[in-house]
């Protein structure tokens, strides 16, 4: 055969090749997958390439929120948009029901993205999901660089990074008994610059926090978070209005804006392009806490 | 260090094509101290990860940044410091984005190289110009080549320390490369660094004028890969059936799956295994609409113009390109299983393709030594990290390639029913 074309594959579509094949993968082996979806940048992008596995089929599994109840009112808004015009079943873990109902204590510093993990645990139970798809990626963090794209959790959903199982060429282990499930990451081999390319490429619509915006915020320890009604001003602090944008969105109590005049996806990719702090670095207060703050709460069954 | 050089710009890295490449050595060859380095001269290490290793370093007594302290994140590693897994690292430059398989130098030695050239396009191995090949340098070409990795680089690091000595490095190239040629073994590169001083990394050297090559960045970024897939063999497994169940799409019968081998375009007669029957394709879509052609790795609908019954498992082919359906397969199998060794009698489940089945292990000609690449055909199991020709027996029939000719319907995994652990990797070498 001749071979004069170079039948050559973006490195975007490569990846996005990948993540749909994992995804197909699931859906042949599981009963009851689940994606979970938070309004976040990389769920988004999730819910595309499910959108785009499956075509033109629906989506074949339903979506669910663990919800602290310290959300972004842009990012909820987003959520039932986007999950009504696909047609999806939401499943809301709410974490603000499960304090109520005495199932988990509230935290005394009041953040709430450690005590996700127990509700997150008792919906798979509930619903007995033996997938969940998770939009983690391994360039955010040092643990989950060496965690798997199927990733086994046994039954109290812990993550053991010393008993993974191999993962070679394209043929993943998804076997579990009864109790068991996996956690699948599609984004495993993207990068945060490579998640605002495939935005701006599929023309996908985020949350307005995303891009920049006057806001009201107070710094702390060199981040800039929010004035809103979880976040209070403390004595001695003084708030400002100031052009930001949202890096991550996590639990609105915990996520911190960068300064930014990135008002367009373009503008977005040329600051994460360029930037000199990674992207957890400069928004997450909870991942500060020790070196391996990320690994002890996967071992406990977080995302 | 030095100033970075290269900055992935943010326009031009929509149109990079993925290399993959997996890393093989120990801290002592200076393997972090590359990576950081590359890292660092593609401006991917950041400032609070650099913050983060240079404060770990200090408070652990190292007398120089550590940057081994950027990938070892599980804390069993940095309580015993030693890597304990494949990490998965990425950069770009204007012309690729790169995946890194970092695997560990001793520990579970084997496995994790395995596991991390399976996929890999590219090997890197290092050697220290002081000491030239020692037994771990031979044993990871040897791994490179069992795996077909279509691409191979030998670094001669620390030259630095051997006063940039021509000879020094020709003694290595040379030795390496009569090496090499026994193993049967891929387009092979060797190049002097120094990844410490950074020299032959991002740019030339001025410290080795004898040396013509290009630097190992510009290798990276050139090496001709889209030739290593297979174009020839159309070989697409069935992953999963689209039936929309929908008021508004009717009668859509659509075959997801991967492109494995081959060029599969609109019209091609194709031959679906293991049935046999043949058909022709109607169309070829994507979410994005339908296409003229698919190739490898991409993720496509095939609609076929004849109602057959086809599932998941099979495969789709040409009438005069098939595989033959087997029941009986010979392999290579690198056993990864601390708790049981492979034997003789012995039931798995095995995966291939988008094929489950059971298998059994008929026989085990023999046991390779990885180092001296001597066969023990006495050998009664492998063991953990241990490789050797097999026999297997499936009850279904494989639609399988040699491994030579098609990594991704060459390769299989076993996997132990009770404990649903991936216990072995094969690589095929005869299927009938």
């Amino acid at each position: 055969m001749s071979q004069t074309k170079p039948y050559r594959v973006s490195h975007l579509d490569a990846l996005e090749a990948e993540s749909i094949f994992v995804m197909r993968e699931v859906m042949a082996e599981f009963e009851r997958p689940v994606l979970l979806f938070s309004g976040g940048k990389d769920s988004i992008v999730m819910l595309r390439l499910a959108e785009k596995a499956f075509a033109p089929a629906r989506i074949p599994f339903p979506v669910m929120h663990v919800d602290t109840g310290h959300n972004f009112p842009e990012v909820l808004e987003y959520r039932d948009r986007r999950v009504a015009s696909l047609g999806l079943n939401l499943v809301v873990a709410s974490v603000q029901e499960a304090i109520d109902a005495g199932q988990v204590r509230e935290l005394p510093d009041g953040t709430r993205n450690r005590i996700q993990t127990p509700v997150l645990l008792a919906a798979v139970e509930k619903y007995r999901f033996d997938a969940l798809f998770g939009g983690a990626r391994r360039d955010e963090e040092k643990a989950r660089a060496k965690e798997r794209m199927f990733s086994f959790r046994d039954e109290f959903g812990q993550w053991d990074p010393k008993n993974q199982r191999p993962e070679l060429w394209s043929l993943y282990n998804g076997r579990h008994h009864p109790g068991e499930s996996i956690r699948v990451f599609p984004l495993s081999n993207w990068t945060e610059l490579d998640v605002w390319h495939y935005i701006a490429k599929e023309n996908i619509p985020l949350p307005s926090i995303y891009y920049a915006h006057d806001r009201e915020v107070v710094e702390r320890n060199g981040m800039f978070y929010a004035v809103n009604e979880f976040i209070r001003l403390r004595d001695g602090e003084t708030s400002e209005v100031r052009r930001v944008r949202y890096r991550t969105v996590g639990d609105a109590s915990q996520t911190a804006a960068v300064l930014s005049e990135a008002d367009t996806v373009e503008k977005v990719i040329d600051e994460v392009a360029a930037t000199r702090i990674t992207e957890r670095g400069a928004t997450r207060g909870d991942d500060k806490v020790s070196e391996a703050a990320m690994e002890d709460r996967k071992r406990e069954g977080y995302f | 260090m030095s100033q970075a050089v290269l900055e992935p710009d943010a326009a031009a890295s929509r149109g990079m094509d993925l290399l993959r490449f997996a890393t093989a050595g120990s801290v002592d060859d200076g393997k972090s101290t590359l990576i950081g380095r590359l890292l660092f001269d593609t401006k991917t290490i950041f400032e609070d990860q650099l913050e983060a290793v240079e404060s770990a370093s200090a408070s652990r007594g190292d007398e120089y940044t550590n940057l081994a302290l950027l990938t070892d994140g599980l804390r069993a590693e940095r309580e015993q410091g030693i890597t304990i897994d494949v990490a998965y690292r990425y950069f770009a430059t204007p012309r690729r984005k790169f995946i890194i398989a970092d695997t560990p130098g001793h520990i579970q030695y084997t496995r994790n190289m395995v596991t991390g050239a399976s996929t890999a396009d590219l090997a890197l191995i290092l050697v220290d110009a002081r000491k030239g090949l020692v037994e771990q340098s031979r044993r990871h070409a040897f791994l490179t080549s069992l795996l077909r990795v279509p691409h191979l680089v030998l670094c001669v690091n620390k030259m630095d320390l051997v006063d940039w000595s021509q000879e020094v490095f020709e003694r290595i190239a040379d030795e390496f490369t009569s090496f090499a040629a026994k193993l049967d073994a891929p387009d092979l590169s060797i190049i002097p660094i120094s990844a410490l001083n950074g020299d032959n990394i991002a740019t030339r050297s001025e410290n080795t004028p004898w040396y013509e090559g290009p630097s190992l960045l510009h290798h990276l970024e050139h090496v001709h890969i889209a030739s290593d897939r297979n174009l020839v063999d159309v070989r697409f497994p069935v992953q999963y059936v689209i039936r929309p169940q929908s008021t508004t799409v009717t009668d859509y019968r659509g075959y997801a799956g991967q492109v494995a081998s081959g060029i599969l375009k609109p019209g091609d007669d194709v031959m679906v295994l293991p049935s046999g029957l043949t058909s022709t394709i109607s169309s070829i879509e994507t979410a994005d609409g339908p296409v003229d052609e698919a190739f490898p790795p991409m993720s496509v609908t095939v609609r076929l113009a004849d109602e057959i019954d086809i599932s998941r498992g099979d495969m789709i082919c040409r009438p005069h390109n098939a595989p033959t359906p087997a029941q009986d397969v010979e392999a290579m199998i690198c056993w990864m299983d601390e708790s049981a060794p492979l034997r003789v009698g012995g039931k798995y489940s095995i995966k291939h393709t988008t094929r489950s089945a059971r298998a059994v292990v008929r026989g085990l000609q023999y046991r390779l030594d990885v180092n001296t690449l001597h066969r023990d055909e006495a050998a009664g199991e492998l063991k953990l990290n241990e490789i050797g020709r097999v026999k297997l027996r499936t009850t279904v029939p494989l639609l399988a390639d040699e491994y030579r000719r098609n990594r991704t319907t060459g390769g299989f995994i076993l996997i132990d029913e009770s404990t649903n652990r991936t216990v072995g990797a094969g690589m095929i070498i005869e299927a009938r």
